[in-house]
């Protein structure tokens, strides 16, 4: 595929964590793109890397730990891995910005929201902190905040939860970037409130005309939200492609029994649901070669000797297996 | 036959201290008059928001709280004023599995000594009979040998929900209350794990109150569904019934609200508007009424009483709404 340089270019990152047991790599040799104004949703089961992959592009790895031990980050043709502490200060919030799953965590218990909003704008646009202020009610009302003149005085613990995920949506969009990352933005909340945070993502990315990178488990949100997938298994990518061609012809077998294991409104009752037996394996027992091996119906020799490399089946549809062709 | 657990009018009240003082100012109604029966070997799925009251009444049936008003019938008697005395022998045949496999177990005990344990409360078995027992619940939930000597932080999540499931089957009960017993759990994972209780309900005969958020998962298990709203049901039905012809308008809100992995259908607009409101200041009339797009004077001044309705199917299906939407 020929296209314009994608805003966000992900090559051959690995991410490692330092610990009692050695150098475990969380994220291993992973690339892929996020192109302007587009939705890319990373998909994949706990520990499988894709917070990691987050944090590694904000920088915001935990220290000293965390370390990308190769890759580039290539955010606007430029390496974010090499970037200084003071120039990723500069990137963060005002060209990309971060929504969290635990809106509590993200937000300062003991300043006002209000105070919390107009601190992004006093450090990017403006020196007058009325005007500051101004910019932030104004920023909580395109976010849906109701009544948000009295909710600017408000601490983060007098909001429910849905109010605090839109104000920590306000402050990631604050400067208007060019990426928003969101990790599990929904997670955390009531079904019909992740309805409202998901109609409200889908509007503003309309409105804006941002790339959102989202990161979630929950292959529902990904089919509402994202133009295109990348599902992510052990640190590795297992498969890529547009929505379509994830859900229409999912192809590599973990993709395949994620999609059939969901229990579905419209499957008869009390049935036994597909599952992936097994469990994944720990970061620091992974197999040689392919790491689904020990929970594919398809493994072989070939599986456990040597790792599958990401092979286009279709254009813009890759996966990662030896025996696609018997997936499907 | 009588219903192997009977529910009246429920209801757990919560006095909310504050000031220097901490007098009890304000009441939160956590459950606030729920009624409803559950055959032996059935499932009812109970699904609501967080704050509904749904982990609060699962608490209340096995008496972990005591409720203020309201009668629980299990086999004909009422638990609801029973001393910890009194509740000993009826606890053996009532257990609870929760969401949290790690909060749940001792960290300090092996997984042999926490299955052991409800043995030894209820003064059962030799220990060489305990062991034996221990054995047969690791088969039956599908655990590996040597797993008894084992510490929780040993297992992954999935596994922990297997252990905690063993430790609610091991007195062999009649009734299990599964509260969020998979929403920790990823995708894989949760549907081994629903698979588990569905064969172990059929082998043992047991009796489900499953009470989760997400209603495609309920919905899988259950065969009748109850939804709660602020403390009260307000729609109660047939699995199959609730799903193809919900009634209440706050149902058919949650049924829209879900994602559906297709991404053919076309993204719907929020069903809903603003969050659910405090059970410590409920809304007048309707609890529902602030959000329900149907709302009328009528829902703001008078409650609406749980009614039956007709289905096509004849089978039982009840609302808690003035009009037939």
């Amino acid at each position: 595929m020929s296209s314009p340089a994608p805003l966000l270019s992900i090559r051959d990152l690995a991410v490692g964590f330092q610990t009692d047991s050695g150098l475990l790599r969380a994220v291993d040799g992973i690339s892929f793109d996020v192109p302007r104004g587009r939705t890319v949703g990373v998909v994949g089961e706990s520990g499988c890397g894709k917070s990691v992959t987050a944090f590694s592009i904000m920088r915001l790895l935990p220290q000293p730990h965390g370390k990308i031990l190769a890759g580039q980050i290539l955010f606007d043709g430029r390496d974010l891995v090499q970037a200084t502490p003071a120039e990723m200060g500069t990137i963060r919030a005002a060209r990309i910005g971060m929504v969290f799953q635990e809106p509590l965590s993200a937000l300062n218990p003991v300043h006002t929201i209000g105070r919390q909003l107009a601190e992004i704008y006093l450090l990017h646009k403006t020196k007058d902190k009325r005007e500051a202020l101004r910019l932030a009610v104004d920023m909580l009302r395109r976010v849906g905040l109701p009544s948000p003149e009295v909710r600017v005085g408000e601490y983060p613990h007098q909001l429910s939860g849905g109010m605090r995920q839109r104000v920590v949506i306000a402050m990631a969009l604050a400067c208007h970037p060019d990426l928003l990352i969101a990790d599990e933005p929904t997670t955390a909340l009531d079904v019909t409130v992740q309805a409202q945070i998901l109609a409200l993502l889908r509007e503003l990315r309309a409105e804006m005309g941002m790339a959102v990178l989202l990161i979630t488990h929950d292959l529902g949100v990904i089919a509402e939200q994202c133009d295109e997938v990348v599902v992510m298994y052990a640190g590795r990518i297992a498969e890529q492609g547009t929505v379509e061609q994830i859900f229409d012809r999912p192809t590599h077998p973990y993709t395949r029994g994620l999609l059939a294991s969901i229990p579905r409104l419209e499957h008869p009752r009390k049935t036994r649901l597909t599952t992936i037996e097994g469990l994944v394996p720990a970061l620091s027992e992974m197999p040689a070669g392919c790491r689904f091996q020990n929970r594919c119906p398809l493994a072989s020799d070939q599986c456990r000797q040597s790792q599958p490399p990401l092979e286009e089946i279709d254009p813009g549809h890759t996966v990662a297996c030896f025996h696609w062709r018997s997936s499907v | 036959m009588p219903p192997l657990l009977e529910v009246r009018d429920l209801r757990m009240h919560f006095p909310v201290r504050e000031g220097v003082l901490l007098r009890a100012r304000q009441t939160c109604r956590a459950v606030d008059g729920v009624s409803f029966t559950l055959a032996a070997g059935e499932t009812l799925g109970l699904v609501g928001e967080s704050g509904c009251g749904k982990s609060t009444l699962g608490r209340c049936i096995v008496r972990l709280l005591t409720p203020t008003a309201g009668s629980i019938r299990f086999e004909g008697t009422d638990l609801a004023p029973l001393s910890r005395r009194a509740l000993k022998p009826v606890r053996r045949q009532i257990q609870m599995v929760f969401q949290d496999p790690v909060e749940s177990l001792n960290a300090r005990h092996t997984v042999g000594q926490t299955l052991a344990e409800p043995f030894i409360i209820h003064g059962l078995g030799t220990p060489a009979e305990r062991a034996r027992w221990v054995q047969e619940l690791l088969d039956q939930v599908g655990l590996p040998r040597g797993a008894e000597q084992k510490y929780p932080f040993e297992f992954s999540g999935g596994q922990r929900q297997r252990i905690g499931i063993a430790r609610a089957i091991a007195l062999r009960p009649k009734l299990v209350i599964c509260d969020e017993p998979v929403s920790a759990l990823d995708v894989s994972i949760q549907s081994q794990v629903l698979n588990l209780l569905m064969e172990l309900q059929q082998q043992l005969g047991l009796s489900f109150l499953f009470i989760a958020h997400n209603l495609a998962v309920v919905k899988h298990v259950s065969d009748r569904i109850a939804i709660m709203y602020l403390g009260r049901i307000v729609e109660l039905g047939g699995a199959d019934d609730v799903y193809a012809n919900p009634r209440h308008p706050y149902t058919r809100a949650l049924l829209a609200a879900i994602p559906v992995p297709d991404p053919r259908r076309h993204s719907p607009p929020a069903p809903l508007a603003g969050d659910v409101p405090s059970p410590i200041h409920p809304p007048s009339g309707c609890p529902f009424h602030p959000r329900c797009p149907h709302a009328t004077d009528r829902c703001k001044a008078e409650r609406p009483e749980l009614r039956t309705v007709a289905t096509p199917t004849g089978t039982a299906q009840s609302v808690a709404c003035h009009y037939d939407l």
